[in-house]
């Protein structure tokens, strides 16, 4: 198993992976089958608003993934993971903003809306180029990447780590959601952008744009499982959990602790981005409040209840919580943040490794490539 | 013309224009040197003008009371603590003081710390691998392969520690001595040209402590071994050289014999237990 000619392709041969792929892709085939072949009105009909609804769970499946993989393997607990989702958002809001055209309330080929409500005669610079496809897309990438890599060279430089880590990512993404709200910052202040019209020339109103965007956010966390999978499962990911349960004894080995760790919280931010760009044409807007520190911690949550460290519970734990979320405040809006907070604290007494956890004890080691040592020796990291 | 080349052999001249990798130069004698290095922490002294100097190859004891400041000199080798005045010397060409501590590890000093710090989560095969002298930049890791060879070293390294069977296993399961020698076993893959151990036998049963004495006698000649311990009775079966510290600098030098006849030695220290 250490052994493969590419280190890329690794994940490809795990039975964790290939199993993980398949429940995926078979949960999207059906999906698609209940979707397209049955009537509307027939009993097992999924319709396009849940096509959408579970489109959007996948988008904080890949956000999860994203988390875990610092939070799991790297012992870094992001509580500003919402930041990247958002920026990678906010890029693919500023592509769609672009594609409205003349198309807006005032019918100005160029400005957006906002803007000429607030009587700017120009693109403002950071705009340019947001009209290009290309341009946008390498954006959802960059920009959160380049925040985390900023952000991370000067943190890790110093050493920061554990609880006060923590805490610089809450003021990290507390900081953005008050600049963002800003209307002079010029995204939309604290409306956000919003009123989105085609993407890539598809109206973002049929039901099989909807459908398309749900499939491509499937295969986008397919490929965000793959990459961190094969980052866990290479050299590096064995000196990221080395990183994580000793950090000083990695160093002495002659390991650079900081530049590892700046490398996982890079990837992890794109991939936030990348769940974030996808989210946004499905809801329909994104705001400053996507930046909110509740969410980000909210993401922690969800990564803790599904079990760290193994990746397909970030994924479990994302979507039976944004389920469970969706038919709590359907029912009974106001007891929802009791609920979750009564389920953490239910998880981290009773199911310190989360769902992930329950379900490895039940195989009892039955594949020695998904190894039961993943999980963190102590919970000393949170 | 032959100025010219005179000119371009510089890097002769210039010990800074060499390249740092280069490897360690023991020609002069001494593979570490030390001398008057001064440490204090808040007023307190924990290093006084300290001088000492390991010969290559040397298998070499530091005994000391508590707070003689065995570890914290063990801190200003690898990087940890920066010391307030002083030289350190690795070899005659590599001056400790300015690097990082990857770096230190990188030029051939490994540490073995006081508390048995191996990698819990990761199979005894696993840390040995990490523990490899290889490029240990990101991308060469993320895409590092075990070779064939590797895994020859690895199994080596397995055999000498006799963790062979356990290889597979996570190391939080390996007991205390165990985990004791795992640490000195991802020394040993690290190909060290000195190792630093710092109290090797704390708490292991006595047929433990005799596998450990085998094990750094054996190393001892291949590499310089500088070994920090309490136990007087393991000291005396593996000592050539012992040196003795007392508050930040050295008491005393010479063989087990002498030093524990030394009535200064005896005095803060031996008085104690003998």
């Amino acid at each position: 198993m250490h052994n493969m000619k590419y280190w890329w392709a690794r994940p490809f041969y795990e039975r964790s992976t290939q199993l993980f792929l398949g429940i995926l892709f078979a949960a999207l085939a059906v999906v698609t089958i209940l979707h397209v072949a049955l009537p509307e009105g027939h009993a097992l009909y999924v319709s396009s608003y849940t096509v959408t609804l579970l489109g959007k769970y996948l988008c904080y499946a890949l956000l999860a993934v994203a988390v875990d993989l610092v939070w799991g393997y790297l012992g870094i607990l992001s509580l500003g993971h919402g930041a990247f989702f958002a920026l990678g958002g906010y890029a693919m809001g500023m592509y769609l903003m672009r594609q409205i055209g003349d198309r807006g309330t005032y019918g100005d080929p160029v400005l957006p809306d906002f803007m000429v409500f607030l009587n700017w005669d120009s693109l403002p610079w950071y705009w340019w180029g947001f009209d290009m496809a290309w341009f946008a897309f390498a954006m959802v990438l960059l920009a959160p990447g380049l925040l985390a890599l900023v952000f991370g060279f000067l943190a890790f430089r110093s050493r920061v780590t554990g609880v006060y880590l923590s805490i610089i990512t809450q003021a990290l993404t507390f900081a953005l959601m008050l600049a963002f709200f800003r209307n002079e910052m010029g995204f939309g202040g604290n409306n956000g952008l919003t009123d989105f019209k085609n993407l890539l020339g598809f109206n973002l109103r049929t039901d099989a744009t909807r459908f398309g965007l749900f499939i491509a956010t499937g295969i986008a966390l397919a490929i965000g499982y793959i990459v961190c999978r094969a980052i866990v499962g290479s050299k590096l990911g064995r000196v990221s959990i080395a990183c994580r349960d000793a950090e000083a004894r990695t160093r002495f080995l002659g390991y650079r602790v900081e530049r590892v760790q700046l490398f996982v919280f890079v990837v992890s931010a794109m991939l936030a981005g990348v769940a974030g760009a996808l989210y946004v044409p499905q809801v329909g807007i994104i705001n400053p409040g996507e930046f909110s520190p509740i969410f980000s911690i909210e993401i922690v949550v969800w990564v803790a209840l599904g079990g760290r460290a193994t990746l397909y519970g970030a994924v479990i734990g994302a979507i039976l919580v944004n389920y469970a979320k969706t038919v709590f405040t359907g029912v009974m809006p106001d007891a929802w943040l009791f609920a979750l907070g009564g389920l953490f604290v239910l998880v981290t007494v009773f199911l310190p490794q989360g769902i992930a956890g329950l379900l490895r004890q039940r195989r009892k080691r039955s594949d020695d490539d998904e190894s039961p040592t993943d999980a963190p020796a102590k919970e000393a990291s949170a | 013309m032959s100025l010219l080349t005179e000119f371009a052999q510089r890097d002769r001249v210039f010990d800074f224009l060499t390249p740092s990798e280069s490897p360690v130069d023991v020609r002069h004698g001494p593979i570490l040197y030390l001398e008057d290095v001064n440490v204090s922490f808040d007023g307190f002294r924990a290093i006084n003008n300290l001088s000492l100097t390991i010969d290559d190859g040397e298998l070499r004891c530091i005994i000391g009371p508590n707070g003689a400041g065995k570890t914290t000199m063990m801190d200003i080798i690898t990087g940890k603590t920066r010391p307030d005045s002083g030289s350190v010397w690795f070899g005659s060409r590599h001056n400790l003081l300015m690097k990082s501590e990857p770096y230190i590890a990188s030029l051939g000093i490994g540490r073995k710390f006081q508390k048995p710090t191996v990698f819990e989560a990761l199979t005894v095969f696993e840390n040995l691998e990490l523990a490899m002298a290889a490029n240990k930049k990101v991308f060469p890791t993320l895409t590092a392969k075990m070779t064939g060879e590797a895994r020859d070293r690895i199994d080596e390294v397995l055999a000498t520690i006799g963790l062979a069977e356990l290889r597979e296993r996570p190391a939080g399961i390996l007991s205390h001595g165990q985990k004791q020698w795992l640490e000195i076993g991802m020394l040993l893959m690290q190909k060290p040209r000195l190792l630093l151990v710092d109290e090797p036998v704390a708490g292991m049963t006595e047929q433990e402590m005799e596998r450990t004495a085998e094990l750094l006698i054996s190393l001892a000649g291949k590499q310089s071994v500088v070994v920090v311990e309490h136990d007087m009775g393991f000291i005396r079966s593996i000592a050539r050289k012992v040196t003795v510290l007392h508050q930040g600098s050295v008491l005393a030098e010479g063989t087990m014999d002498q030093v524990s006849n030394d009535p200064e030695v005896i005095k803060v220290y031996l008085g104690e237990e003998a």
